[in-house]
């Protein structure tokens, strides 16, 4: 079976979002208020697997092993069959 | 006696930390790419600074995944001295070999400037032949030099005495304004929990000649090269 997992993976809370702070600074010149900006990063993977159960563990490793740091990470994987 | 520079695509203060070693210390020095697999007949490895594989991922994720980082493990397991600089670093942490992790400046800003760091320890390879305390100067360049732990980590850091240096004041003090990137507690490089491997985000070669505005970088790589030769 095809399946697409898209990963999102986001800095925990209390870490600083430099990107996102920058972000709102710029929007505020612009006229825009918001209370809070956070910037997190998407991945998208196709892989075959037999099951979508193991096509979630698979994902899941990759994002242990490489795709996050889970000292500073947290992620959701959201999988669909394609 | 001969230290491995690891050279992965994009490091590029390898040549620096080579010509410090060889032409300003006097020892034997070899640049390593990374598709080798033996470390074996090296008595220490550095890590250089650079950009590797274009910071993509994070800063060192993917250099920290290659296989020669098995044989970096090896080395450090076997009590070898391993010195990670600026992207070193950052690949260290990602590695496991060192805790915490780099992200980015706290201004998101690529910042290259001297710093006054403060010698947390004296009670390492890299850092003995200075005085705990001392003031030394050695500059920056990084945008992912912001080092983060939570709470139990740097207190459990501290208890253990693996701070290695702070950036400081000229005075010695410890100051959010000399924060140049926003890391915890000002901590600008850190030991691992058996002291032989140590990581920091400020480049010891860029001050290792008089000539180039300091030379305090120098017994950085002096005190490794003492602990070699006493072990």
């Amino acid at each position: 079976m095809q399946y697409r997992a898209e990963v999102t993976i986001e800095r925990k809370s209390g870490m600083l979002d430099p990107e996102g702070t920058t972000i709102k600074r710029a929007l505020e010149h612009l006229g825009y208020h918001t209370n809070d900006i956070k910037t997190s990063k998407r991945y998208i993977i196709d892989l075959e697997e037999e099951s979508s159960e193991l096509a979630e563990t698979k994902v899941d490793e990759m994002c242990q092993k490489l795709i996050a740091n889970p000292m500073i990470h947290n992620y959701t994987i959201d999988l669909r069959e394609v | 006696m001969t230290i491995a520079i690891i050279q992965f695509g994009g490091s590029n203060c390898d040549l620096d930390v080579l010509h410090v070693l060889e032409d300003v210390v006097g020892t034997d020095a070899e640049l390593v790419w990374y598709k080798e697999h033996d470390l074996d007949k090296y008595e220490a490895a550095i890590i250089p600074g650079g950009f590797s594989y274009g910071d993509y991922l994070r800063a060192g994720a993917i250099a920290s995944r290659t296989p020669i980082m098995d044989s970096i493990k090896k080395m450090a397991d076997e009590g070898k001295p391993i010195m990670g600089i600026c992207n070193g670093f950052q690949i260290l942490t990602e590695s496991g070999l060192l805790g915490g992790a780099l992200t980015t400046n706290e201004y998101p800003k690529f910042r290259c400037e001297w710093t006054n760091l403060r010698v947390e320890t004296n009670d390492s390879p890299f850092t003995s032949a200075f005085k705990k305390g001392e003031v030394i100067r050695i500059p920056i360049a990084h945008m992912e030099g912001n080092f983060y732990a939570d709470e139990a980590t740097l207190s459990k850091m501290e208890d253990d005495d693996l701070v290695a240096f702070r950036y400081v004041d000229s005075e010695g003090h410890v100051t959010e304004e000399v924060n140049p990137n926003g890391s915890k507690e000002n901590i600008a490089g850190i030991l691992s929990g058996n002291r032989n491997v140590m990581g920091l985000m400020p480049h010891p070669e860029r001050a290792s000649e008089e000539v180039l505005g300091s030379n305090d970088g120098i017994r950085m790589f002096k005190s490794m090269v003492e602990y070699i030769s006493s072990r």
